[in-house]
């Protein structure tokens, strides 16, 4: 590992062992931040004991769901979109804005409308993340190159095979980055809506372990919460910059 | 010409979205989503009144000093590891990952510390906007073409002019970037804060809205908070875009 690697170890784990420190020491109460090595023996028995599964099966899938449904259909108005010049310039103000609101402000909206069930929090996720697939998908198919048009005349290729054989590899890049963003903001829009307000699910265990002052279970649905997220999106962007120094449009 | 042009694309964007709202509303009924006739005759009625007000300010203040320290530290935190190369690198995908990461998730946390108080919530946005002014300002620093500092040593610049007529004005448009996306984040998380735990505010407002079953009120907060970011936006936007240099 590089010199830079080492020291990024270095300095979490430093940052970590700080942390145990105080609380052991009681520099920091234990009713307001437990040790991290209770932490992670909070979450092991937790996950042996079986009792979150229900709950942690539920968070996720929802998650996945979210995601899958924003990159396909996120991918397909990008297309149509795409194709439609003139209203591809009306969307951009649309687009410019999509997140600077704060979009959570439309959950209670939505619980109004379908209730507290599953729906709201499916649509919040997918209302987080749908955008950054479309406008990733757009920037894709901005980007394929004018000669691939011309290969793809010289060889005679009917527009399937030019769309399947030439544009999507092209484009392919920019859409694993929209992937990669639909991924981690339909885990942003799930868990927060999971928190605000939810039947179920690990937002709402959390919100329930913060109300009832029961810290272990916290902090240890914290700590999944926090590991899963960060490693998901880790590997995504380790993929993400591969695939991109490969195309040549490394961002480094 | 370019102007009426994006202000027409805008007004189309405006009235398409009124379509849908009328049109949702029709499917879900008055009781779920009012539609929005009546619900721009309550906003009239009650965005003058003083509950709207007492919220409102609450908000603001809030927010503001949530934003001053998302400014505060993220560009003392961007300029840091833009210039010390080894930090920036050790410290960059820390804060990727800190990005990335549901923040909402840790707000337990900072009530503990804080409390169901001002502070708690402060800390709160500042956590969301922290994070995209750092790495913005980072990335400006790092992506100065080496051809500026030189030409500076070359006019024989002392640091401070340097600083002030080459690195300052290179920088300047991501920066602002940053900060505008910093805006966006920090309101976003001053508003989740008081949606989940607070007695005043306006996501306080939405969620006890919400509760009572007064859709009215709810949608009114919804597209005052709209409206807001979406101008606050488009004011900042327009900023950077003066400012990128015309090649």
């Amino acid at each position: 590992m590089s010199r830079v690697g080492w020291i990024r170890i270095a300095v979490l784990v430093i940052a970590i062992g700080l942390l145990e420190f105080c609380c052991r020491l009681g520099l920091i109460d234990h009713r307001v931040v437990i040790p991290p090595s209770q932490m992670a023996d909070a979450l092991v028995r937790l996950l042996i004991s079986g009792q979150a599964n229900d709950q942690i099966v539920r968070t996720f899938g929802i998650v996945v769901v979210a995601a899958l449904i924003s990159v396909v259909a996120g991918f397909a108005l990008g297309v149509v979109i795409h194709a439609l010049p003139r209203v591809r310039q009306a969307l951009d103000p649309f687009f410019a804005t999509y997140y600077a609101v704060p979009i959570f402000i439309f959950y209670p909206v939505m619980i109004v409308i379908f209730g507290l069930s599953v729906i709201p929090i499916v649509l919040m996720g997918v209302a987080t993340a749908i955008v950054a697939m479309i406008i990733a998908t757009l920037n894709g198919l901005d980007r394929v190159p004018r000669v691939l048009s011309k290969v793809a005349r010289v060889h005679r290729m009917g527009t399937i095979a030019t769309a399947l054989l030439l544009e999507l590899p092209a484009a392919a890049p920019h859409l694993f980055t929209g992937g990669k963003l639909a991924v981690s903001y339909a885990f942003i829009g799930v868990i927060g809506s999971e928190f605000i307000l939810a039947p179920a699910g690990l937002g709402r265990v959390i919100s329930d372990a913060y109300t009832d002052f029961n810290n272990r279970q916290m902090y240890a649905l914290m700590l999944l919460l926090i590991i899963v997220a960060t490693v998901v999106n880790m590997l995504l962007h380790v993929v993400d910059q591969r695939w991109a120094e490969r195309r040549g449009i490394a961002k480094s | 010409m370019i102007a009426t042009k994006r202000a027409t694309d805008t007004l189309i964007m405006l009235v398409v979205l009124l379509l849908a709202w009328q049109a949702l509303h029709q499917v879900v009924g008055t009781t779920a989503l009012p539609g929005p006739v009546p619900t721009l005759a309550y906003l009239a009625k009650f965005v003058p009144s003083e509950r709207f007000a007492e919220n409102a300010s609450a908000t603001l203040v809030c927010f503001f000093y949530a934003l001053m320290l998302s400014y505060g530290i993220g560009l003392a935190i961007g300029v840091w590891m833009g210039v010390h190369r080894v930090s920036g690198a050790v410290g960059e995908p820390i804060l990727i990952s800190l990005y990335t990461l549901p923040k909402v998730t840790l707000y337990p946390v900072v009530l503990l510390i804080f409390g169901l108080s001002l502070s708690g919530r402060v800390t709160f946005g500042a956590m969301h906007g922290v994070l995209p002014v750092a790495l913005l300002t980072m990335t400006a620093i790092r992506n100065i073409p080496p051809v500026y500092l030189k030409s500076a040593r070359t006019l024989q610049l002392s640091s401070w002019q340097t600083i002030l007529t080459v690195l300052f004005p290179a920088t300047l448009p991501e920066v602002i970037a940053g900060l505008r996306i910093g805006f966006s984040l920090t309101l976003l998380g001053v508003l989740l804060a008081e949606m989940f735990a607070a007695k005043h505010g306006l996501g306080f407002l939405i969620i006890n809205a919400m509760q009572l079953m007064q859709a009215e009120e709810m949608v009114t907060v919804a597209v005052v908070l709209f409206a807001f970011a979406a101008l606050a936006n488009a004011i900042l936007l327009w900023i950077e875009h003066q400012l990128h240099p015309r090649v």
